[in-house]
């Protein structure tokens, strides 16, 4: 249980909330060429091409990470095991790797209007949204440990963390927070 | 900080890289007839430059990939950023 290992209670303050949010199915990607459209295909979803972008389909997403490399994100975890499914069809005789991390990350939500300030005291990036607009998605550090954030809404983002590291980026985060007043 | 140019993800921060070594140092294609004189040269001989140097860095905590960059050691500053297998640009 996730909630064995990291405290999943929300935290609040004043203009800032962090919390846990729920399941996701999770599949890292990774291809080149004519199997990243058949990746697209069986995901029902075109992969983003751009760098550091995402795209959203109904209850799927899927984050660029890599020139070759891709986090698809279902938001109906019992769906994973049909794309895997359809993708072992349309990718057949391709080269790929496509490997359910569903397990491996959880999300945590960072929202309101001091989201960015919180992120950014742990993180070198520019979150203003010129430079980090919605839609934009990137691996990066947090403090010591690697994580990956995705802007879904101006005052919104959606950050996946490794299980091991949650306890330590839920802190760092909270440290963050205390600002504001948490 | 160091700002570092990724080839594919555009400028980022310093911490999101590890550095790599010298660039463009190719395997020999067919190790077994060299000395032992030259096998060693490839494995541990390096340049040293004070000045413009080409090297391998990699955006292990971004897109994770490999790339090359030409910095100049004394100053840091870095005059050109392109992906691996590409040539070093003309004139840097
Ligand atoms: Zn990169």
């Amino acid at each position: 249980m996730l909630s064995d290992i990291v405290e999943t209670t929300p935290i609040d303050a004043n203009g800032v909330r962090l919390e846990t949010l729920p399941a996701f199915g999770r599949l890292n990607f990774r291809g080149r060429g004519a199997a990243v459209s058949a990746m697209g295909e069986a995901f029902g979803l075109a992969l983003p091409q751009e760098a550091c972008r995402a795209a959203i389909s109904g209850s799927r997403a899927a984050l660029w990470l890599g020139p070759d490399e891709w986090l698809l994100l279902l938001m109906l975890p019992s769906d994973t095991d049909a794309v895997i499914a359809a993708a072992a069809t349309s990718l057949a005789g391709q080269p790929h790797s496509l490997v359910d991390i569903s397990e491996r990350q959880y999300a945590l939500g960072l929202s309101g209007r001091q989201a960015a300030t919180v992120l950014a005291g742990g993180n070198p990036l520019d979150f203003d949204l010129r430079a980090f607009p919605v839609g934009m998605c990137t691996r990066t550090v947090m403090g010591k440990a690697e994580l990956a954030i995705w802007r879904t809404e101006p005052d919104r983002f959606h950050i996946e963390v490794w299980r091991s590291f949650a306890p330590y980026i839920r802190g760092f985060l909270r440290e963050h927070m205390r600002e504001f007043g948490a | 900080m160091l700002i570092i140019p990724c080839p594919h993800c555009g400028p980022r921060p310093e911490l999101e890289f590890r550095y790599g070594g010298q660039a463009h140092i190719a395997r020999p294609v067919d190790p077994s007839p060299l000395t032992d004189q030259e096998w060693a040269s490839f494995l541990y001989s390096r340049d040293n430059e004070r000045g413009i140097h080409a090297e391998r860095w990699r955006h292990i905590h971004g897109c994770a990939r490999f790339f090359n960059v030409v910095r100049d050691t004394t100053t840091d500053q870095i005059l050109a950023s392109y992906k691996t297998g590409e040539a070093r640009p003309e004139g840097v």
